[in-house]
């Protein structure tokens, strides 16, 4: 379709609305209400633009451009005088209000509505009279409230209503006076409201944390990362100043965040300036405990050139680091850090995954998606952003019905709206228990795992009759999976979710058939089972056996040299067998990045870089790799990557005299030649020594201040700037200035457009893929096997048996996570640990909510917990906090004892 | 020759002109207000910092040699953490006085600051504060500025009006 712009002649993408196509041409045009990813409203009238008849009408009409469609030969004007005039009108009339505040404003630098002001000239207030004042409220923890800076967008309330599901930020009082806020003062509920802070175009929501060491956008160094909170693998970028992690914000992908992240991506990020941090190399059992680094190697020399070494991997750690660990200790004597029952199910993905039957689910996927089914998985608590992706397609199927109906384009938001009212996509949440994702469920059922699996199985049976034997099924399983199969029959591209938090594996295998069954030619089927941390896929596509097997191993053979990999025993087994483990072991190094019960075992303990000091790839649940690079530099530091602690150590070992340091793009080349499956995996960023035009790419944007007094306090003369080798970014505002491949792009900036919406000059068009293609390599690739992989093991029904409880964990969405509980702002919203059982398990061990608890599992007995009750439980069934800070690794589903305690 | 003579000739007319140079440091420079020197930051008339951290002086420093970090007190008043200005790179362009929204940073006619050890030159906020207005009295942003910082209730400001009743439906 062509469009005349200014008399320019250009092509753009029929259905997308004028604001939309002028800036997918990388013209400039300002706008406040409209949104990528929530559409268009109308209503702050910024994005005028003159519309022509024709090519001879010279009058023309005032259009809202993200209000009108794109037709074919359409004649418009950005730069006619009247559409200019009243641009600049608009701004001024939203000026009259608007605070002195820039100086002490957080947004200020990087603030969309400074960028329109000077997009549209407008710069002396004429108005001479008074501004309107509001009161502020208090947010909680997370989010900064100054209402005074509002220019009555309404993007935050259709954010945080329409697009995340909140209920608790609303538009108060009328005309002028309309106030963003809650009813009264209080914490934020959604989960989602960090991007506030990022889709408010002024300085009304801020990041909180931010506020206690605030930095403008302009002095921040900032690097590509990938979140590590959950196995989702958001795109992030990390941002620091003065040594110190300073903020998390948004890294467009348009496959997996797309603009968005949750809380605990946003604010889990203080771990890294945490005082628990480890620093400094230890070699314990001795009078000074703190060692050089050559101390540490000398002292290890003695056993590792000898002895027999075992190698813990780590779900947290990156490809890298678990692979040279791999390396260090020979393939053999190389487990997952995980135990048994954690190993199993991940590997039942893996091989699932691999076998290409059904497409691996992209967020992107599930928001496509026309019917969703949840199986097993608290999604809501384990992977934020994924419950995020369920609720979109759920609202977004329901908008494409609308379209249909009333033939307005989907991106003409409150229409189609309107116009929906109630309906929604098909969901079915078969969960444990209930989560807010429930309230958009069509279907909804809470069971444990052995009867969801049997569900599942039902369904399977429904939609491919014949491979499952559902004999044993009763008559109201199966007439609820004949109800959740026919919707199914009609889906076009429906996606199946699971996860591993059950640790059942019929949960997950039923939820594949569902898939497989599904997946047929003309209905493009995907698949999706969440796992527990940031790089359990990565970690299990290595094939390594348990941690159980690496005990047995080690208290059969004895005399052993551990080498422990980023992980906190204590948290990802039972006590017992961490214990045992250690008193077996003769030596233990171990590398990590914070203080916890695993690094007080260790005879040596080395400094780990966390993802903000070092580089490396995660795999996330989709078998996305994704590169995260270093954005602190760590000169004169002991801090570094464990890769690179485990590649000195294997220099040691082979008694290398060229002590050739790997970079990390070598040692995935090497990942890739020893394990087949990671192929591939070595596209997921350029080499080290890549450059444009002979250029690096800086990590800081060209207006960095501060360069020659930031040291001076130490030295007058400064430093030359701290230099890396093991990517194409360099530390310095000296390099290449134009857009960069999309997994390297440190920070969005556009001349003009200072803000975060400068991410469309990024994208192929708004809301697209970043140009250049999206970051991230598909491990996994789709196969079209005709004799796909299918399970028929229907389990037996699900026995309630006093005294012998079926223990799971329960996640918290905040205050889940190992690294991001050492937030001080998650924290306060974090759950004290808690036991949690239904109304009648109450009733059979004679209690009441709140009274104290014991769980004994075999002679294990764990720490008194409060008990709750939650009704949607069924019975038999345990729930215990999990993932907290401070939370012990468990039996999870294994059959415990509950027992009051006074 | 003849140029010989003149040169000697115009030599000693100069014997007679005013001469420019002073006997410094004997007898002082004047200097006028406007004279760009020292870097200090003043404080408001109520004697509060004026400096609200905003790093726009560091922006617009050529040579980049003001480093702070913003903090803020109980009230949620903002003021620098530290403010370091390495006075060996500054070239007193006076461009942070122009950025400075607030009026806090000031250059003043002092130049005297040489030092034996460059070190020496690097000015820390205590160094850099003094008890005055400077130039601009009568400037406190606070009271102009939206938020309240401590200084004065929403609404109190110059320009504001009282805080809007969410509650109210009158036009």
């Amino acid at each position: 379709m062509t469009i005349h712009i200014d008399n320019k002649t250009y092509t753009v993408k029929a259905g997308k609305n004028l604001l939309e196509a002028c800036l997918a041409q990388g013209l400039d045009l300002p706008y406040f209400c409209w949104h990528p990813a929530m559409g268009s409203v109308g209503a702050c009238r910024q994005c005028a633009v003159k519309v022509y008849k024709d090519e001879t009408d010279t009058k023309g009409r005032l259009v809202m451009s993200c209000m009108e469609k794109v037709t074919d030969g359409l004649y418009l004007s950005i730069d006619d005088k009247i559409a200019k005039a009243f641009r600049e009108q608009v701004i001024e009339w939203l000026m009259t209000n608007h605070p002195h505040d820039c100086p002490v404003c957080d947004e200020g630098g990087a603030c969309h509505l400074q960028d329109m002001t000077v997009m549209t000239g407008h710069d002396y207030r004429r108005y001479k009279y008074k501004k309107r004042t509001y009161t502020n409220q208090y947010l909680g923890p997370l989010i900064n409230h100054e209402m005074n800076r509002c220019i009555q967008c309404y993007r935050c309330v259709r954010y945080y209503r329409d697009y995340a599901g909140g209920g608790d930020l609303n538009v108060f009082a009328a005309h002028n006076h309309i106030y963003f806020g809650r009813e009264k003062d209080g914490v934020l509920q959604s989960p989602f409201s960090g991007n506030l802070s990022e889709v408010c175009p002024t300085g009304v929501f801020t990041d909180k944390t931010l506020k206690e060491h605030y930095t403008r956008k302009w002095d921040l160094t900032m690097a590509p990362s990938v979140c590590h909170h959950c196995s989702v693998g958001c795109n992030t970028i990390a941002a620091e100043r003065y040594g110190e992690l300073r903020c998390v914000l948004n890294r467009y992908n348009g496959d997996v965040n797309g603009y968005f992240l949750c809380d605990r991506g946003r604010f889990g990020y203080e771990f890294v300036n945490s005082e628990n941090r480890i620093k400094q190399a230890l070699i314990r059992n001795r009078t000074n405990e703190a060692a050089k680094e050559d101390e540490v190697m000398a002292h290890l020399q003695q056993f590792i050139s000898t002895g027999k070494l075992i190698g813990v991997g780590s779900p947290r750690a990156s490809m890298e680091s678990n692979f040279a660990l791999m390396q260090l200790v020979g393939k053999e004597n190389f487990y997952q850090g995980v135990s048994e029952d954690e190993a199993y199910v991940n590997r039942l993905v893996v091989e699932m995954l691999s076998s290409g039957c059904v497409h691996s689910a992209s967020l992107k996927d599930i928001e496509q998606a026309d019917a969703v089914v949840v199986i097993g998985e608290d999604i809501w608590n384990t992977a934020p952003m994924l419950a995020l992706a369920v609720r979109q397609a759920v609202v977004k199927t329901a908008a494409a019905e609308a379209s249909k109906s009333v033939q307005a384009p989907v991106w003409l938001d409150s229409a189609i709206k309107e116009f929906a009212q109630d309906e929604k996509g098909f969901l079915a949440t078969l969960t444990i228990t209930t989560s807010p994702l429930d309230d958009l469920a069509t279907h909804s059922w809470h069971a444990a795992p052995d009867e969801l699996a049997r569900l599942a199985f039902a369904i399977a049976a429904y939609l491919q009759p014949g491979k499952i034997d559902n004999t044993d099924i009763n008559e109201e399983l199966l007439s609820r999976a004949k109800t959740i199969a026919d919707v199914l029959k009609k889906a076009k591209n429906p996606v199946v979710v699971t996860g591993t938090s059950c640790y059942n594996d019929n949960v997950i295998k039923s939820a594949f058939d569902i898939a497989v069954a599904l997946n047929t030619s003309e209905r493009k089927t995907a698949f999706s089972c969440v796992m527990r941390d940031c790089n359990s896929m990565g970690l299990a596509m290595m094939e390594a056996p348990s941690f159980n097997v690496a005990n047995e191993a080690v208290k059969k053979n004895g005399h052993a040299a551990a080498v422990i990999l980023e992980n906190d025993l204590y948290r990802n087994v039972t006590f017992g067998v961490a214990n045992d483990f250690f008193n077996a072991c003769d030596h233990i190094v171990v590398l990590d990045s914070l203080h916890n019960t695993t690094t007080q075992k260790a005879h040596v303990l080395l400094p780990a870089a966390t993802f903000a000091d070092g580089d490396g790839t995660l795999v996330n649940n989709e078998g996305r790799a994704q590169r995260f690079f270093q954005v602190i530099p760590n000169a004169g530091s002991q801090v570094q990557e464990s890769w690179r602690w485990l590649r000195k150590m294997q220099s040691l070992k082979s008694h290398a005299v060229n002590n050739h340091a790997a970079f990390p793009d070598e040692l995935l080349h090497e990942l890739e030649t020893a394990l087949p499956q990671f192929k591939g995996v070595t596209e997921v960023s350029p080499q080290h020594d890549f450059t444009i035009h002979g250029e690096r790419i800086p990590r800081e944007p060209h207006r960095y201040s501060g360069r020659t007094a930031m040291l001076a306090n130490k030295n007058v003369s400064e430093p030359k700037p701290f230099s890396d080798e093991d990517s194409p970014l360099s530390f310095t505002m000296e390099g290449y200035r134009g857009v960069p491949p999309p997994m390297m792009t440190p920070f969005f900036w556009s001349p003009g457009w200072n803000s975060v919406q400068s991410v469309n000059k990024y994208q192929d068009e708004p809301g697209g893929a970043l140009r250049g293609d999206d970051s991230g390599v598909q491990l996994f690739k789709d196969k079209q096997a005709d004799n796909g992989l299918f399970f028929n093991d229907v389990p037996g029904s699900f026995v309630i048996a006093k005294d012998r409880w079926l223990l799971l964990p329960k996640y918290d969405t905040l205050g889940s996570g190992e690294l991001s509980s050492y937030s001080l702002a998650l924290q306060a919203l974090s759950p004290d640990p808690f036991i949690c059982v239904s109304p009648g398990g109450l009733h059979v061990l004679g209690v009441q909510e709140g009274d104290p608890l014991q769980i004994t599992d075999a002679g294990i007995v764990y720490d008194v917990l409060p008990v709750k009750v939650d009704k949607d439980l069924c019975d038999g069934v345990v729930l215990i906090s999990a993932g907290l800070r401070g939370s012990i690794g468990m039996n999870w589903g294994s059959r415990v004892k509950l027992e009051i305690r006074n | 020759m003849f140029s010989h003579i003149r040169t000697i000739w115009l030599t000693f007319l100069h014997l007679f002109k005013r001469h420019v140079t002073i006997q410094y440091p004997e007898e002082k420079v004047k200097l006028h207000p406007r004279w760009r020197g020292r870097i200090v930051l003043t404080k408001d008339p109520d004697g509060g910092e004026r400096c609200v951290g905003c790093y726009l002086c560091a922006v617009a420093c050529p040579v980049d040699c003001i480093a702070l970090q913003a903090t803020e007190d109980e009230n949620g008043r903002r003021y620098p953490e530290f403010f370091r200005i390495n006075f060996s790179r500054c070239i007193f362009c006076g461009y942070c006085e122009d950025a400075c929204p607030t009026y806090a940073i000031q250059l003043i006619p002092d130049f005297e600051m040489a030092e034996y050890n460059r070190q020496n030159l690097v000015f820390e906020k205590e160094d850099l504060l003094i008890n005055s207005q400077g130039k601009y009295p009568g400037y406190n942003f606070y009271k102009v500025a939206g938020m309240n910082a401590g200084v004065k209730q929403k609404g109190e400001g110059e320009n504001e009006d009282a805080p809007v009743d969410i509650h109210s439906l009158m036009p």
